[in-house]
């Protein structure tokens, strides 16, 4: 799927509008023979970037994202040269979104299948409501990161802020420096094996090199919430 | 959704291009506030025991330089008025105080912007893009400004639910949210004698504000009130006059990015307005907390 620079189909927005690049981008998933390797230039902070792609095509996007960029991606892999906005990777199905940068609030929210990279922070409610989706933070995640994550795998190389994981579910959380604090019914696990070798797996992934699993933290859910209670079975 | 942008200068160079800067910050937020745009900047002190206000009056043809005489045979000195599209600011030869209730007084058909030794507002309904080309925004210089695109959801588009709001003499207040409580909050502040012109709710944030600091609050102690009175959501960035300050509400619901370098500080809504800026790709960035306040001053040189 790597192609060489000099093969890419380069769309500028400059001169091309964000609905007819979607739209192109959109057509790859019922074409015989899709475009492999795509370079967006000039995108200038755009919202709604590469969003609902659903074919396994390269797309650099060579600077600033704005809002919803990736958003419900399948097969894709997407790559932003530069910082990312809000809600980067809403909704990911499966494929690779990577940002070199940092990325604004809600990274990956909601994100059922594939591997969301943030090369430097993200900020707030990372991973909120997480549902499956990979999640690979090399720099620090803000507030609220993982709120309601019900299943998938957060990785974060820096820091966590206040609140992380607040009414977990099953989604499994690795830090490597500090917590402010834990959420509602997040609790610090021992890292067993099984939780090195995934761990080891997802830093391959995201091409971290030099980082042991040892050096990080597990947390998850205490399962203590009313949620987890079987007698309040009955009340839905 | 609403646009916000925020420039301190550290550096003359930054001084004398800051409209220029803020000018290019505010088109990539045009689209987040196609209703209206107003911008604060801090400029051109009045002399010494002096003030200036900006003055609006919807006709472009107002007789100003009637003003500014009349000004000037009342406190002293020589008229001084500088036009700019439908405002002016009027330089006084008096505390800014007086010189704004003269204006009341006296010609009631103008509006007071702002007030103070340094602040200057400008702001009107259309395209932020359009009122930055009107009203030459590219040619200002000063220490540090604020500007503000506007998606109206609570009140009518008009001049004056425009931002930024004077807050206070040299003190001004742009907001992203919207407050949920501000009827309630309003009914109480007018009782204390703020008055309010609009049925805004960022208005009455920042008469809360002004409601506050005249009761002895300073500015990091009144925003911290924000965080127990206002109920809704916030991001806001208050113009001083010796810089700025950025406050999100507890859940920071709605978005900002700071950035500074040697050279300048920084803040918007969405990175891409800071990327404007020379030296962006290397400034230290993040996204304030929410809850706290951030300020920046000038210190005296």
């Amino acid at each position: 799927m790597s192609a060489t620079a000099g093969t890419a189909e380069r769309v500028d927005l400059a001169s091309t509008s964000l609905r007819e690049l979607n739209q192109r981008l959109h057509d790859q998933a019922g074409a015989g023979e899709p475009i492999r390797h795509w370079q967006i230039l000039n995108p200038s902070g755009a919202h709604a970037l590469a969003c609902g792609l659903d074919a396994p095509i390269e797309v650099e996007i060579m600077g600033h994202a704005g809002y919803y960029c990736a958003g419900m991606n399948k097969l894709a892999a997407v790559t932003v040269h530069g910082n990312a906005g809000v809600g980067l990777a809403e909704n990911i199905m499966s494929g690779v979104v990577r940002v070199t940068g940092n990325a604004s609030q809600a990274a990956a929210a909601t994100g059922r299948g594939g591997l969301v990279i943030v090369e430097g922070d993200a900020s707030a409610r990372c991973g909120i409501s997480l549902k499956g989706a990979d999640i690979v933070v090399r720099g620090s995640v803000g507030h609220m990161s993982a709120f309601m994550a019900q299943t998938g795998r957060m990785v974060v190389l820096g820091d966590a802020g206040d609140a992380l994981g607040d009414s977990l579910y099953e989604a499994r959380l690795y830090v490597r420096g500090s917590v402010r604090s834990l959420g509602a019914d997040c609790t610090e696990k021992e890292l067993r094996d099984e939780h090195r070798d995934e761990l080891a797996e997802l830093l391959a992934a995201a091409g971290v090199d030099g980082i042991e699993p040892g050096e990080f933290r597990r947390y998850g859910s205490a399962r203590n919430l009313y949620t987890f209670h079987v007698d309040n079975a009955g009340s839905y | 959704m609403c646009g916000i942008v925020g420039l301190f200068a550290k550096t003359d160079d930054v001084q004398a291009r800051l409209g220029a800067h803020l000018a290019s910050m505010l088109l990539e937020l045009n689209d987040r506030g196609p209703d209206s745009a107003g911008v604060a900047f801090y400029r051109e002190p009045a002399p010494a025991g002096g003030s200036k206000l900006t003055l609006h009056h919807p006709d472009v043809g107002y007789d100003w330089a009637a003003l500014a005489a009349a000004a000037a045979a009342r406190f002293g000195g020589e008229p001084q008025v500088h036009r700019r599209e439908n405002h002016a600011v009027v330089v006084v030869a008096a505390p800014a105080d007086a010189a704004e209730a003269w204006v009341g007084e006296a010609h009631p058909e103008v509006r007071v912007m702002s007030a103070g030794s340094v602040i200057e507002i400008y702001k009107e309904v259309g395209l932020p893009r359009v009122f930055a080309e009107r009203f030459g925004v590219a040619e200002l210089d000063g220490s540090h400004a604020l500007g503000h695109t506007r998606m109206a959801t609570e009140s009518r588009v008009t001049t004056d639910g425009s931002h930024p709001f004077s807050t206070g003499l040299d003190l001004c207040l742009v907001h992203n949210g919207s407050l949920s409580n501000h009827n309630r909050v309003r009914k109480g502040l007018q009782r204390e004698g703020i008055v309010f012109r609009t049925e805004n709710d960022s208005e009455v944030a920042a008469g809360y504000l002004m409601w506050r600091m005249r009761e002895g609050a300073t500015l990091d102690q009144a925003l911290e009130g924000c965080l127990d009175d206002l109920d809704g959501f916030y991001t806001f960035a208050v113009g001083t006059a010796d810089g700025f300050a950025v406050l999100r509400d507890p859940i920071a619901c709605k978005p900002a990015v700071l950035a500074e370098t040697d050279e300048w500080v920084a803040m918007a809504s969405e990175y891409r307005a800071i990327a404007t800026l020379p030296g962006a790709e290397g400034a230290r960035i993040w996204e304030p907390e929410p809850a706290t306040v951030y300020s920046w001053e000038r210190v005296a040189a």
